[in-house]
C-alpha cells in the first residue's frame, strides 16, 4: 500500500464545521487516482494534509506503510500554479529539491537535472529562465521539479488547469506516457471529467462536503490509451454519469 | 527597441532643464548681483577656481561621512528588517518605534548631536543615519514580506529548513526591493551629510557652502551644492547599473 488514510478528520480554524470527517481511502503503488469535485469541496485540503502543510484533527495517514510525521520527501508536490522561482534558471530550479535535500555534489546535481530536463522533453534548456518558456513547457519543468524529489508519491493539484486547451490535451497525453513509463503512484485532483477519465485506473468522487468517503468509480479502459477511447459508449455513460453528479452538486451549493 | 524610447522619453526633462538654466541665467544678469542670485556660468567659473579645495578636501569628506553612514544604515536596516520579519514580536514592537522615529525632525535636533559627538564625523554620522535607515528597515522588510505562501509551502514539502526558505526564497524576493532601498538611501545620505556638515564642520562641501554664505560668495554657496548632486546621481546611475546586472527578472513576480 503506497498510501492510506486512516479516519482523518480536519476542520480549518476559521470554520465551525469539519472539512474532513473519519475519512479513509488507499492508493496501491503504482496507480494513478484522480480525485473530482466541484470548487471548494476540499480536495485539495486532503493534498494539503498528505504533505504535511496542515495536520489533521484525528485520524493518521501513512504513506509506505509508514506515519508521515516520522518521513521526510515522502511524497513530490504540484500545485496549480508552476510556482516555478523567476530568479533561477530552468536548471536551477529542479535543482532545489536536490539542494534542500543535501547531501549531493555540485556535478552530481547537474547530471541529475540534466537527466530530468531531457526526460521532460526541455533538453537544453537549463541556462534559460521560466519566463522565456511557454506554459506548457513550464509545466513541464514543474513536473521534472516534482519528480526529482525522488518520491515515488505524486501529488498533482489542478497542473493544467491553468494552460490553454490544445496544450492541456497535449500535456495530458505526456503524462500518461511519462507515468506508464516509470509507473510511480500519482494521485491527481482535476474538476475536469473528461481529463480523469483518459488518465486514471480509478476515480474518486467528492460527492459531499464535510468529506466522509470518496465514491470508488473504475474506468474501464485498459492502458496504454488513445484519445479515441473517450467515445466508447460505456465510457460516454460514465463520464455523463459523473457530470451529473457534479452538477447536482453545483445547484445544491 | 526599448532603449530608444526610454532616450526620446528624456528629450522632453532635457529641454525643460536647458530652459531653465537659460531663464535662471538671463535672471541672474538682469538682477545683476551674485551674492543674491549667481548665474549658472558664475557658478561653474566658480566651481573650476576651487576646484582644488573642493576636489581634494571637502568631497572627501562628506563622501566619508555618507559612506560610514550608508554602512551602518545597511548594517542596521537589514538586521532590523531580518530580526523583524523572523519574529512576529519584534515586528510588533519595533515597527511603530521604526514609524515614530520618523516625525522627529532630525535637523532641528541636530545641534545636540554637534554637543555629545563635538565637530568631528560621527555628529554627522548619526544625522545620516537618522535619515537613511528608515527606507531601507520599511522597503526590505515589505521586501521579505512579499515572498509568496505557496512557494514557502512549495519548500516546506520539500523538506525545507526556515534558514533555506530565507535564503532560497526570502532573499532573491527582497533582493529588487533591496536595489530599490539604496536607490532611495544614496542621495537621502549625501543629503543627511551635507545637513550635518552644515551644523557644524571643519570640512566637507556642507560646511563649504555655509563658509561661502558667510562670506558673501553666492556662487561659492552653489558651487558644492552643484558638486554634491551631481555626485548623488552618479551614485544613483551606478546603483542602478549594478541593479540592472543582478536582477533580471523584474516584473515577472
Amino acid at each position: 500500500m503506497m498510501l492510506e488514510l486512516r479516519g482523518v478528520t480536519y476542520r480549518y480554524p476559521s470554520e465551525d464545521f469539519d472539512t474532513l470527517q473519519n475519512l479513509s481511502f488507499s492508493v496501491e503503488e503504482g496507480e494513478f487516482v484522480s480525485i473530482i469535485g466541484v470548487s471548494g469541496c476540499g480536495k485539495s485540503t486532503i493534498f494539503r494534509l498528505i504533505n504535511r502543510l496542515l495536520s489533521p484533527g484525528a485520524g493518521e495517514i501513512l504513506v509506505g506503510g509508514h506515519p508521515v510525521e516520522r518521513q521526510k520527501q515522502y511524497c513530490g508536490y504540484m500545485p496549480q500554479r508552476d510556482l516555478l522561482f523567476p530568479w533561477r534558471t530552468v536548471g536551477e530550479n529542479l535543482r532545489l529539491p536536490l539542494e534542500i535535500r543535501g547531501g549531493l555534489s555540485r556535478s552530481e546535481m547537474r547530471a541529475q537535472v540534466e537527466g530530468m530536463l531531457a526526460e521532460v522533453g526541455l533538453p537544453g534548456c537549463a541556462g534559460k529562465y521560466p519566463g522565456e518558456l511557454s506554459g506548457g513547457m513550464r509545466q513541464r519543468a514543474a513536473f521534472g521539479r516534482t519528480a526529482l524529489t525522488g518520491s515515488k508519491l505524486l501529488l498533482l493539484d489542478e497542473p493544467f488547469s491553468a494552460l490553454d486547451f490544445l496544450t492541456r490535451v497535449s500535456m495530458q497525453e505526456w503524462l500518461l506516457g511519462q507515468w506508464q513509463r516509470h509507473r510511480q503512484t500519482v494521485l491527481f485532483i482535476t474538476h475536469d471529467v473528461e481529463e480523469a477519465i483518459f488518465l486514471s485506473g480509478r476515480i474518486l468522487v467528492v460527492d459531499s462536503t464535510p468529506i466522509r468517503q470518496l465514491t470508488e468509480v473504475p474506468v474501464p479502459l485498459p492502458y496504454p490509451r488513445e484519445r479515441t477511447m473517450l467515445s466508447r459508449p460505456g465510457v460516454v455513460a460514465l463520464r455523463e454519469r459523473l457530470l451529473d453528479s457534479l452538477r447536482k452538486q453545483v445547484k445544491e451549493g | 527597441m526599448k532603449q530608444h524610447i526610454s532616450n526620446r522619453g528624456s528629450l522632453p526633462a532635457l529641454i525643460l532643464v536647458a530652459l531653465l538654466l537659460i531663464g535662471w541665467q538671463a535672471a541672474a544678469m538682469k538682477v545683476n548681483a551674485a551674492y543674491i542670485i549667481p548665474s549658472p556660468t558664475q557658478i561653474l567659473t566658480r566651481l573650476w577656481e576651487l576646484r582644488v579645495p573642493l576636489f581634494t578636501v571637502h568631497l572627501p569628506a562628506t563622501m566619508l561621512v555618507t559612506a560610514v553612514g550608508l554602512l551602518i544604515s545597511l548594517l542596521l536596516g537589514l538586521t532590523l528588517a531580518v530580526v523583524m520579519d523572523a519574529f512576529p514580536l519584534a515586528r510588533k514592537s519595533l515597527y511603530p518605534i521604526i514609524i515614530a522615529s520618523q516625525t522627529i525632525p532630525t535637523t532641528a535636533i541636530a545641534p545636540l548631536f554637534v554637543l555629545w559627538f563635538g565637530y568631528g564625523i560621527w555628529s554627522k554620522v548619526l544625522v545620516t543615519v537618522l535619515i537613511t535607515f528608515f527606507p531601507i528597515v520599511i522597503t526590505v522588510y515589505d521586501g521579505f514580506q512579499s515572498a509568496k505562501t505557496e512557494m514557502e509551502e512549495l519548500l516546506c514539502t520539500y523538506g525545507a529548513t526556515r534558514i533555506q526558505i530565507f535564503c532560497k526564497l526570502k532573499i532573491p524576493t527582497a533582493l529588487p526591493y533591496f536595489f530599490s532601498a539604496i536607490k532611495m538611501a544614496i542621495p537621502m545620505s549625501i543629503i543627511g551629510a551635507a545637513i550635518g556638515e552644515w551644523l557644524g564642520a571643519q570640512s566637507g562641501l556642507g560646511y563649504f557652502s555655509r563658509r561661502m554664505m558667510t562670506q558673501l560668495d553666492g556662487a561659492g554657496v552653489f558651487a558644492p551644492i552643484v558638486l554634491l548632486s551631481a555626485v548623488a546621481m552618479l551614485l544613483a546611475a551606478v546603483a542602478a547599473l549594478v541593479e540592472r546586472a543582478v536582477i533580471r527578472w523584474r516584473g515577472e513576480l
